[in-house]
């Protein structure tokens, strides 16, 4: 490739030679280049997300409300069903915790259909990067700012009378970051279609809702009618809000008997489904949502 | 170090005979959406290093080439090149060589300048040691390195263009698109805009291909083409294109402006019409017909103005209206559109 370059008439001659530099050694698209390109609009992602303290401190009032207010106001209560030592609010911080990321995931993809209404989608579409890395950088970049925000409210888990103990907090943490990354990829997914953000967040927030009630992070799987019990089996935050109250309650010191009753296993007819099946069921959804994300990225008008 | 007319001459002369090869090349391109034929078969080509210039009214297709051009848009018949890569089929290697400024700002408002260009760089595989350097060359041309820490959204429109330009030219492109890079800013700003472009071209070894629909930024190209309805009908540079009607424009003001053009036809076997409110022709010697205009047309004349053929005479001739008109029809169609839209929902 014959050089390129004409002259700078800048000051010094290397600048001059920088530009040929830039041409001649722009790389052939390649791995190195995607990783980049992930890692930029995942930091894009946090530096966003760090200018922005009130919707950090605003999506985690909701999650708040329900296990300090709801927790406390039905303890006395729910407190009937619960066998003696074990707290209201114990039983729901599962639960309360997975509404803790709930909203930031998706609505953190939200910030596509943004981007494309203020043009900046378009800056990344026509750059000669996969579409997929795009589409990568921005799940990752949501689920890590959710997570973020999980481990805020996970602090908090002593109030609920959580224990603080290192191997449930890694166990709840990467579960937390599972569940966010699948959340970011269902709204990158929904973000695909829609064009227009005030659609996809009334859209998103009408599925978001049921998909929270359904999972049963706010009461048992077990003792259902046959109609809830068919619903809750078919929301997938079911298969992720199982282990990690199944996490908590191994953790608690109370008897076997008890963890049977509180945190039963997600049950298909007879078949207790194994936690490691259950968290594959939530992975192999974020990622089937993710590459119907990446092909509707991928098209061209 | 300023001599840089010199230079690019002796590129001319080195360059391998590459330098006469056309960097984009275009050949019975269409483009339809549903039932609107938005490009309708245009052929042209750029050659390396020209300022190209698309001249045409809003909706003429201008912008849909554009897109076509950098891959955002497939074309649905006919072909295109860019720096010898095809558009629909090589996608990537296109958009490594090109630069783009789009009609409506495509910064994150969020971040700061710095950040826009260190994204840009990382999607664009700038390496990781001339990010900085590139970035201060870019951040000079365009009079912004000392505001590189400010938010975006802080920056006025002016501000905002010139960092897209600056950001369009970070990964050292082939060919710098630029649709309407203009618009919407004042008269003082469009006028430092175009020095920034002009600078560019003397700096570095670069295409540009850009969209317009002012007449007076048409004149900064070595060659514009002028396009309406999807179709281009006018190509060559502006003062052949302006030779080429050889003509000087008349517009007169009276008071029957019928009958001053049935008088016109009548009489002096001259076509005139209605344009930007005044009757308006074209004949070889203006300032002699004037006299004999005013000895001969029986209806009073309020006032005359002559004028040597701009662009604007060279759009109306290849057109048959000018460029003001054409965008005060589509303007006009719109708002009868947005009219018959309401109501139907009413």
């Amino acid at each position: 490739m014959a050089t390129q370059v004409t002259e700078s008439p800048l000051d010094t001659g290397g600048e001059a030679a920088l530009v040929a530099e830039i041409r001649v050694a722009m790389p052939e698209h390649g791995l190195r280049h995607d990783l980049r390109a992930v890692g930029i609009v995942w930091q894009r992602e946090l530096i966003r997300f760090r200018s922005d303290r009130l919707r950090a401190v605003t999506s985690l009032i909701q999650p708040f409300l329900f296990l300090f207010v709801l927790g406390t106001g039905l303890s006395a209560l729910a407190g009937h069903g619960l066998p003696a030592g074990v707290d209201f609010k114990t039983f729901i911080y599962p639960g309360v915790l997975a509404m803790s990321v709930l909203f930031t995931s998706v609505f953190s993809a939200g910030s596509i259909v943004w981007d494309r209404e203020f043009g900046f989608l378009r800056e990344m579409l026509v750059a000669p990067v996969s579409r997929a890395s795009l589409v990568v950088g921005k799940c990752v970049g949501g689920a890590t700012i959710a997570t973020l925000q999980g481990v805020v409210f996970l602090a908090l888990a002593g109030f609920a009378h959580v224990p603080y103990n290192a191997v449930l907090f890694l166990t709840l943490f990467g579960e937390l970051l599972l569940l966010s990354f699948t959340l970011t990829a269902f709204g990158v997914m929904m973000a695909g279609r829609i064009t227009q953000f005030q659609s996809f967040m009334a859209l998103t927030q009408m599925l978001v809702m049921p998909l929270f009630f359904l999972s049963g992070a706010l009461y048992p799987l077990n003792g259902l009618p046959t109609w809830l019990s068919v619903l809750t089996r078919i929301d997938p935050l079911t298969y992720i809000i199982g282990p990690m109250r199944h996490a908590v309650f191994t953790h608690l010191d109370i008897p076997q008997a008890y963890v049977e009753k509180l945190a039963p296993g997600i049950t298909w007819g007879n078949w207790v489904v194994p936690i490691g099946v259950s968290l594959a069921i939530v992975a192999v959804m974020g990622l089937t949502m993710m590459s119907v994300a990446i092909a509707e990225f991928s098209k061209t008008e | 170090m300023t001599s840089v007319g010199a230079d690019l001459g002796e590129v001319d002369l080195v360059g391998n005979g590459n330098s006469r090869k056309p960097v984009i090349s275009v050949a019975g391109l269409t483009k339809r959406y549903g039932d609107v034929e938005a490009v309708r078969g245009i052929d042209f080509e750029v050659i390396r290093g020209e300022t190209f210039g698309f001249l045409g009214p809003n909706g003429a297709g201008k912008t849909t080439t554009i897109k076509i051009l950098c891959t955002l848009a497939k074309a649905t018949s006919g072909r295109a090149t860019v720096a010898g890569h095809d558009t629909s089929t090589e996608q990537e290697k296109v958009r490594r060589m090109i630069g783009l400024v789009f009609q409506d700002t495509t910064l994150d408002n969020y971040l700061t300048a710095e950040m826009n260009l260190r994204f840009h760089a990382a999607l664009y595989a700038v390496p990781g040691d001339a990010v900085q350097p590139r970035m201060r060359q870019v951040l000079d041309m365009v009079g912004l390195w000392d505001r590189k820490d400010g938010l975006v959204s802080t920056f006025s429109g002016g501000m905002k263009r010139r960092l897209e330009i600056a950001r369009g030219l970070l990964h050292a492109p082939h060919v710098l698109f630029l649709d309407e890079p203009t618009v919407g800013l004042d008269p003082q700003t469009r006028s430092s805009i175009w020095k920034y472009i002009n600078d560019l071209k003397r700096r570095e070894d670069i295409t540009i291909f850009l969209t317009t629909h002012y007449m007076d930024e048409a004149e900064h190209c070595d060659r514009i083409a002028i396009i309406d309805h999807g179709k281009i009908v006018a190509i060559d540079t502006p003062q052949a294109l302006k030779a080429s009607i050889g003509k000087d424009r008349v517009q007169i003001q009276t008071a029957d402006d019928p009958a001053a053009i049935a008088a016109l036809r009548d009489r002096f076997a001259i076509e005139a019409a209605m344009h930007e409110g005044a009757v308006t022709f074209s004949v070889a010697s203006g300032e002699e017909f004037v006299p004999r205009l005013f000895a001969e047309l029986a209806v009073p004349i309020r006032s005359v103005s002559v004028s040597r053929p701009s662009l604007d005479d060279v759009f109306m001739s290849y057109t048959g209206t000018t460029i003001r008109d054409a965008e005060a029809s589509s303007s006009d169609a719109m708002r009868q559109m947005a009219q018959r839209w309401t109501a139907g929902r009413r």
